[in-house]
This record gives C-alpha cells, structure tokens and sequence, in this order.
C-alpha cells in the first residue's frame, strides 16, 4: 500500500526512514519529536525530502532518482490534522464538499450522504466550524478528507487536542472506517492504547529511525526499563469475549481462559472479541489468590521472565490460554515473594486505571 | 459663508474621481504585492518591500518629480504610453490618480499583507491535500480570510488619495476642473487674499469626507468579522 523510504537532515538528528504497509490501519508510534510527522508531511508533499522514494496504492508520489515530485495538490493523500483545520468561512456542508470541486466524479467512491451517516453529522451541516466542538469538528474533518476521495487518509495525532471523553467519542468512528469505509489509514500517535486498539501494523520511530516494524502485540511489548518512557509505555494486550453488561453496576464482564474480566462502562457485544490494552504499572502480582481484595480481575498464568534494573522489576507472565501479561513491581517485591521462573502466580489488573481508548469497542454515552 | 461655490463643487468631484480610479487601480496589484511579500520567498523581497515603502518616507514632491521624470510627455514611460496608448498622464486627472495610487499604495499593501500573514497556512495546506491548485487556494482560501484587510487597506488608499497634496501639485500641478483637486484647492484658497472661508469650507469637506470613510471600513470589518480570520 504504502512504500516508504526518505531521508531528510533534521535540527538534532537524521531523518531515514523505511517502512512498507498494507491495508488496515498503520500506526506510526514513537516519542513527540521523533519524525512521525514528518513522515505525514512527507507523504502530503509538505516537506520535501533530500532524498528518497514514496508510493501510495502504486502510484509514486515522489522520487528524486528520476526526478519526480508530485505537488500536493494532486497527490490524492486525505490529511488529517491535529487541530481539524476547518475552513472558518466557510459552512460544515461547504468544507465537506471542497474537495468535490477538483475531484473527477468518476473517482468519488463515497457519497455526501454516506459519509455524513458514518460520522453521524448530520445535524450540524448548515453550522459555522466555529460553533462546533473539538470532537464534532474532528469528525467533520474526517469526512472532508473522506470526501476528496484519497487513496489512503493520513491521520496526524487526530485526537491529541481532544479531552478523554471526545477521544472515546471519535475511536469508533475510526474503527469504522478500518472496518466498514475499508480506506487504508496511516495514523500517527504517541498513545499506545490507541496504536494498540487501531492499528494491524505498528512502525515504531525514535530519533527519525524505524527502531520496529510489526503487529502491535509484538511491537508495544515491554521493551525494557532503562527510560522512563518504556517502564510507562509498557504495555500488554489480552483478549477477552463479551458475557454480560451488568446494568446495576455499570461494568461489562468479560471472560478469559485465565480468569474474569471486569471493565468499567458498556462494550458493544457485536465487537467480541474485545482487546484490552493493559499497562504493565497497572498490573500486581500476586503469589496465592488474594482473598480480600477491591481488584475483581484475577488471572492466572506462570511467570516467564524477570528483568530487573536499579530499584525496578519487569515481570512477564504467561497467562492460561495463551495471552501474555507484563507487570512493573520493585525489584525488592520480586525477592520478598521469592519469584522466579515458572512459578504460579495471579495477575491482578486495576481495572479503573485502563484507559478505555485501549478497549475496542466501547459506547461512549 | 456654507454656500459651497461651483468651483469647489467641481474639485470635490474631481477629488473623489481620482482618489476612487487610484484606489481601484492599485486594487489587483496591491494584492498581489501583499501576497509575494506575506508568502513568498524569492531574491528581492526586501527589495521590493523597501521600494513598495518608499512613498512613505520619501519627500512626496520628490515622488511627484521623479513621476514627472518617467510619466511626463517626454519622459521615458510616458512617451511609451501616449505613442502606444494615446493616454497622457501628466496635467491631467489621470496623472493625479497615478499620484494618489502611488502614495497610498504602501497604506493598501501593509494592511492586506498584515491579515494574510494572519492566515493559517495550515488552512493553505488542508485546501492543498483536497486538491485545490496553488491558484484556487488563493481565490478559495487566501483572499476570503484576508477580507477584513483587503477593506482596511482599500479605504487608507482612498482617504490618503483624497488628502494627496505634494506628489499630485508637482506632477500634475493645480488646474482648476483638471487637476485641481480638494487640497490643491484649499492651498490656492491659502494664497489668496479673502480664501479663508473658501479654505475652512473644503477643510470640514475634507475631514467630513475621511471620517466617512473610516466609519465605513469600520462597519464593513465588523461584517466580515462574523466569519472572518479568528478560529478558536
């Protein structure tokens, strides 16, 4: 779908990345300043690179061995910005319908009406973008870069400026584009739930290098406790499938080989299986099955390594049925419980810490 | 004593005929010159800025006489145009509204420019990824948002036409129904003996006729704010 390969001289540090992805959504994850958007500005034509080769669905975008640089505008690329970019003159049904105007009728794949179903806008297309909110002004510019009829949608940290509950309000809408729409989506993110949640492929960037390339259960596995960065961002993803919503309680249940899962808040039944995204700080580990506990998540598995560093632990558990979870624990607490390899335990999950952006599936209210 | 004579009532036509043809004339160019010096990047920029300026702080009877150098009948442009053209420029009302244009240009071109500098080039760039050409982003995008300066802009141009003395009297002089326009007519009432009430009548004219404008651009900008550059 996409081939990517450019080099760029950067303040700081060389750009030179290289990556190729398919269908499906490709996440570009990595720390701020990394380069994830300069690869975004690249593929617009907004920067140009020193050197290198981009093509989209086969068709070179650039290429500056024979010379070739398409200008933005006939690229084709739907972009996405982090602060939506409304046209402020104009009205919601006016922004939608730019890219009409330089598009060949033959080449428009969605209609206005679909478009304007899928991101449920209905009601505000005779509005100003300035009477919007951030989330309703997101979903409008999604479907303004849906509209120009791109062979693929660039997506650049679409959701940073949004507060937690508009996050979870766009996530779905998202995922139906990845589903139902079916438009390949390069996003760019610095959020590991919603890399984790989104994305088939994950090209992980740090200081303008692809540092891995692969599905998000192999690419956001812990990979280490030098940096701050990777104790908070190690992450551990588990699939669960839906049983019941508990009306009283408000919390869907879920279940695993290793034991029940209880998240806060209402799960769409039509999307079990659910993926969870689970950080490895909110995870406890457990020798024997704790009696009195407020934690409800208890799963069972064996430990299957133990890393250590300075004061910290990083403990990986091999869970029954096959997921794996990782928990951070002080290296003190792994010598007082005596773990070790193969050894029994129960992962305990703070189910209230889990960020909903890394649970498919769930309906906002 | 308020009894506006004839003669005065022909240099107040006269004096918002030129300033309104300097006005419409330096229109398109003026865009255009705020839209280089706002979003270009070539050799020259601080060139043509300094020389767009100019007018500003240069004498403006130096301005008049170098018009009269290169625009007068045997001047070098001038002789081009009346040969070419048949147009004559200098002592007559064509040459005054050349004059005017020139001194308010740089009024017209700060103001356009300062509001397009104000305009998110992101917005530029999202027109662009809908593929909208560099042409159609301008006319679609650029221009609409810079309407609250193209407005401010156009009416400094006519209220420094209307009040443009030294530039006009050196290259067109102060003919009475040709070149004579408000202020030429209020120096010639200056000059002589008993013009005081003459000079006071087109003074107030004057002011009235400025106010006017500024109330104009006021209300105007106030529309075009509704929608206008602000995204919060």
């Amino acid at each position: 779908m996409i081939a990517f390969d450019c080099n760029l001289p950067r303040d700081g540090f060389a750009f030179d990345v290289k990556f190729e992805s398919d269908a499906g959504v490709t996440a570009l994850f990595g720390p701020s300043g990394a380069g994830k958007s300069t690869v975004i500005q690249l593929i617009a034509g907004l920067t140009r690179p020193q050197r290198g080769r981009i093509s989209v669905a086969g068709k070179v975008l650039v290429d500056t061995d024979r010379g070739v640089a398409l200008p933005t505008h006939k690229r084709g690329v739907g972009l996405v910005f982090q602060d939506s970019q409304l046209f402020p003159h104009l009205s919601v049904r006016q922004n939608l319908t730019y890219g009409r105007f330089f598009s060949y009728p033959g080449d428009n794949r969605l209609t206005l009406e679909a478009v304007i179903d899928v991101l449920g806008i209905a009601p505000l297309l005779e509005r100003s973008p300035r009477t919007l909110s951030g989330g309703e002004r997101q979903r409008v510019a999604i479907g303004r870069a849906l509209l120009a009829s791109p062979s693929i949608l660039l997506m650049d940290e679409p959701l940073a400026s949004l507060d937690t509950s508009r996050k979870l309000e766009i996530l779905p809408f998202i995922e139906r584009l990845r589903d139902d729409v079916r438009i390949p989506i390069l996003y760019v993110s610095h959020s590991v739930e919603e890399v984790a949640r989104l994305a088939s492929t994950v090209v992980k960037i740090a200081d303008g290098k692809v540092v891995a390339v692969g599905p998000p259960g192999v690419v956001l596995a812990p990979s280490g406790l030098a940096k701050g960065a990777e104790r908070s961002d190690a992450v551990s993803m588990i699939t669960g499938v839906f049983v019941r919503y508990d009306q009283e309680y408000g919390v869907t249940i879920l279940s695993h080989p290793a034991g029940e899962i209880v998240l806060p808040g209402r799960i769409d039944p039509l999307r079990s299986p659910v993926r969870i995204v689970i950080r490895a700080s909110d995870v406890t580990v457990a020798v024997g099955r704790p009696a009195q506990v407020s934690i409800r998540t208890v799963l069972e598995g064996t430990v299957s390594a133990i890393e250590t560093r300075g004061p910290f632990a990083l403990i990986s558990i091999a869970l029954h049925g096959g997921d794996r979870i990782a928990a951070t624990a002080t290296r003190l607490a792994v010598n007082a419980l005596g773990l070790s390899n193969g050894a029994r335990v129960h992962a305990l999950v703070k189910s209230t810490a889990i960020d909903l952006r890394g649970v498919s599936g769930v309906l906002s209210d | 004593m308020w009894q506006i004579t004839p003669d005065e009532w022909v240099a107040i036509r006269l004096s918002l005929k030129v300033a309104g043809a300097a006005t419409l004339l330096s229109l398109p160019l003026g865009i255009l010159v705020a839209f280089a010096l706002a979003r270009g990047r070539f050799l020259g920029r601080t060139v043509l800025d300094g020389l767009v300026h100019l007018p500003l702080v240069v004498p403006p009877v130096v301005t008049g006489y170098l018009l009269l150098i290169l625009f007068g009948r045997r001047g070098p442009i001038g002789a081009f145009l009346e040969a070419k053209l048949g147009l004559v420029l200098s002592f007559r009302w064509t040459g005054a509204a050349l004059a005017c244009a020139v001194m308010g240009f740089p009024l017209m071109v700060r103001a356009i420019r300062l509001t397009m500098e104000t305009v998110d080039r992101r917005l530029e760039q999202a027109a662009a990824t809908l593929g909208a050409s560099p042409v159609w982003v301008f006319f679609t995008i650029t221009l609409p948002l810079s309407l609250p300066g193209i407005i401010a802009g156009v009416v400094l141009c006519f209220a420094k036409a209307l009040g443009e003395f030294g530039a006009t009297i050196t290259f067109v002089s102060n003919i009475p129904g040709e070149t004579q326009t408000i202020p030429s007519a209020i120096y010639s009432y200056t000059q002589t003996p008993g013009g005081d009430a003459g000079a006071l009548r087109l003074s107030l004219i004057s002011i009235t006729l400025a106010f006017g404008a500024l109330i104009a651009s006021e209300v105007l900008a106030r529309w075009t704010n509704r929608w206008g550059v602000a995204q919060s």
